[in-house]
């Protein structure tokens, strides 16, 4: 069989293997928020006011909430798989479209940190490494140390306090300044949003940044010890090409499988971020979501997180394969 | 345990973080005693900036006393941290054991499920559970050990896997023992070490959850916590910065010497890694 054809199988073998954990966390959630008390017909009516129970039975009807469980868990799969999430009670809107509308911030926000801490946890984890138990090692480990302790939505404020109120380098949040391009591809457009994106991003990625930095540290110096290195030593390489060659690619691999195991907890911090900085993205719906009590708007918020990671995992599998042969497609 | 003492004493930054930590412990023991008011109680004028008007930490918009909700605050990290760690680990521990010792469906079923828990966003599906059993002490210690016991389970699944086929869990199953004693009185004491140092880190990221949990307002109502704190506090960044600092820097500071501890102990508990620095 030739590489592109096995690729392709296994990359198929992990499409399989994920459909059931995607399927088992549709049904579990879908418990879950039917364990609440009180669904959306309640916080309707306690929003209107009064409503009558002959009211309140209608709605429930309207929106099948008076079905068996088991019915409404059936007809909500049937509609995940034909790509319909429902319907939003409250923004009167289809849950797919909502969610879609917010996708894009969180994915930018996410993107950019992920580019922001990889790269940097690798540069400060190199530089830990090279300079082993030197005063540069113990101030990296230090800032690895605490940044690793400290609570995103500390920093964020703290950020907002020093950064945005005191200095006025940043905005204190949103995406962009209300209403002043219209169109998004426009420079004036593209400059402003990525001017309020520096603080999110900066606050979002120190906690990963530390993660990175002890991994790359911890993953060099394993490196470091291998007997390929002790070969290429006495081939007569300098030590430079022996690091920045051999060492690093090596190094690399558990570095880019994390950043993958980490996109479920990232989409967790953007959820404290988003909602420190107003970030208009999926974080911040789900926790609008929550307060409304709007089952089907959470449902759709979690699915598509899960189908988020499932994808970035499989991807970084596909990556990770390419990259060390060795873990090739058994 | 002098042994023990004397490898954990080697690691300085290790006894620093129990230093730091006993002092946390002390100040939580002590709060009812030092602000013996609830610090809920509306304590003097509004808005004082630390230092002022009798506040040692400066005080927030209702009048409260920064310093008195860190001391009281302190009581509830901790405990929750506890409650919750110990509620992950023993669950994890026994699933744990149970898939690796026994293998086959319920090895399976584990690790299906401990593959969904990997994928689900953990910090937001905690944040669901808080939302539906509707926030209370209970409710938090339950989400936090929802999402925490899989890599428990993990990790001592792994241990019996390695431990369950060597030559002293044969030499028990032929004098007859049985399957719990060789579980609890066999294995499980060979394992302690990793159980205990995956527990140590885990109240360190158990505060973390909590404080996010009650910056989002989904705290105990009728707790003091540091999360609520500066959940509170977020509105008035702009006039009285203080209300939101100190309890950051007290979470940070109290997180930071639960890791330091436990990095200790994993460096006293774990000889093969003990050589290594």
């Amino acid at each position: 069989m030739s590489r592109t054809a096995k690729r392709l199988r296994y990359v198929l073998k992990r499409l399989l293997q994920a459909i059931p954990i995607v399927l088992m966390i549709v049904v579990v959630n879908f418990f879950l928020l039917h364990m609440a008390e009180g669904d959306a017909v309640d916080v309707l009516a306690g929003e209107a006011g009064s409503a009558t129970p002959e009211y309140m039975a209608e709605l429930r009807a309207k929106f099948g909430l008076d079905q068996p469980l088991p019915v409404q868990l059936f007809v909500y799969l049937k509609n995940v798989l034909s790509f319909d999430l429902g319907y939003s009670f409250r923004h009167e809107m289809p849950v797919l479209e909502l969610v879609m509308d917010r996708f894009w911030p969180t994915l930018l926000l996410m993107v950019s940190t992920i580019l922001l801490a990889v790269g940097f946890g690798i540069v400060l984890g190199l530089l830990a490494a090279t300079g082993l138990n030197t005063w540069r090692d113990t101030l990296i480990s230090i800032f690895a140390l605490v940044t690793y302790a400290t609570p995103l939505f500390w920093v964020g404020l703290m950020f907002i306090v020093i950064f945005a109120l005191n200095l006025g380098w940043f905005p204190t949040s949103g995406m962009k300044n209300v209403a002043a391009f219209n169109d998004t591809w426009s420079w004036a457009n593209i400059k402003d949003v990525a001017h309020h994106l520096v603080l999110p991003t900066i606050t979002l990625s120190l906690f990963y940044l530390a993660l990175y930095t002890r991994l790359m540290r911890a993953s060099m110096l394993e490196q470091a010890g291998m007997d390929y290195v002790t070969t290429a030593r006495a081939k007569g390489l300098t030590e430079n090409r022996i690091m920045f060659v051999h060492v690093l690619r090596n190094a690399l691999l558990p570095v880019v499988t994390m950043a993958g195991v980490q996109v479920g907890a990232l989409i967790g911090g953007s959820v404290i971020v988003e909602s420190v900085f107003a970030w208009p993205g999926l974080g911040m719906l789900a926790f609008e979501a929550l307060f409304a009590r709007d089952l089907n708007l959470l449902l759709g918020i979690f699915l598509l997180s899960a189908l988020l990671v499932v994808a970035v995992n499989l991807v970084v599998d596909i990556i990770y394969s390419s990259l060390d042969p060795r873990i090739e497609v058994s | 345990m002098v042994q023990f003492w004397r490898l954990f004493r080697r690691n300085r930054s290790a006894v620093l973080g129990l230093v730091i930590l006993g002092l946390v412990i002390l100040m939580a023991a002590t709060a009812h005693l030092i602000f013996p008011d609830d610090p809920f109680r509306l304590a003097g004028r509004s808005m004082s900036p630390p230092g002022e008007n009798g506040f040692l930490l400066g005080s927030d918009s209702l009048g409260r006393d920064v310093a008195a909700g860190i001391a009281h605050g302190a009581k509830t990290s901790l405990l929750i941290g506890l409650m919750a760690t110990l509620v992950a680990v023993g669950l994890g521990t026994l699933m744990g054991g149970l898939a690796g010792y026994y293998g086959g469906l319920i090895d399976d079923i584990l690790m299906r499920v401990t593959e969904m828990f990997q994928t689900i966003p953990s910090f937001v599906f905690a944040i669901l559970l808080v939302a539906i059993m509707k926030p209370s002490i209970e409710s938090i210690v339950i989400a936090i050990a929802v999402v925490s016991w899989p890599a428990v389970a993990r990790l001592v699944r792994g241990e019996f896997l390695s431990l369950r086929g060597r030559e002293f869990v044969q030499a028990c199953h032929t004098l007859g023992m049985s399957d719990a004693r060789i579980i609890l009185r066999e294995i499980l004491p060979n394992c302690l070490s990793p159980i205990i140092v995956i527990g140590s880190l885990m109240v360190a990221t158990a505060i973390l959850i909590e404080s996010g949990l009650a910056f989002l307002g989904l705290g105990d109502p009728n707790i003091m916590s540091w999360g609520f704190q500066i959940g509170a506090g977020r509105t008035l960044l702009r006039s009285a910065w203080w209300v939101c600092t100190f309890p950051g820097i007290a979470i940070l500071i109290t997180v930071l010497a639960i890791n330091l501890v436990g990095e200790g102990l994993n460096d006293a508990l774990n000889p093969r890694l003990r050589e290594r620095t």
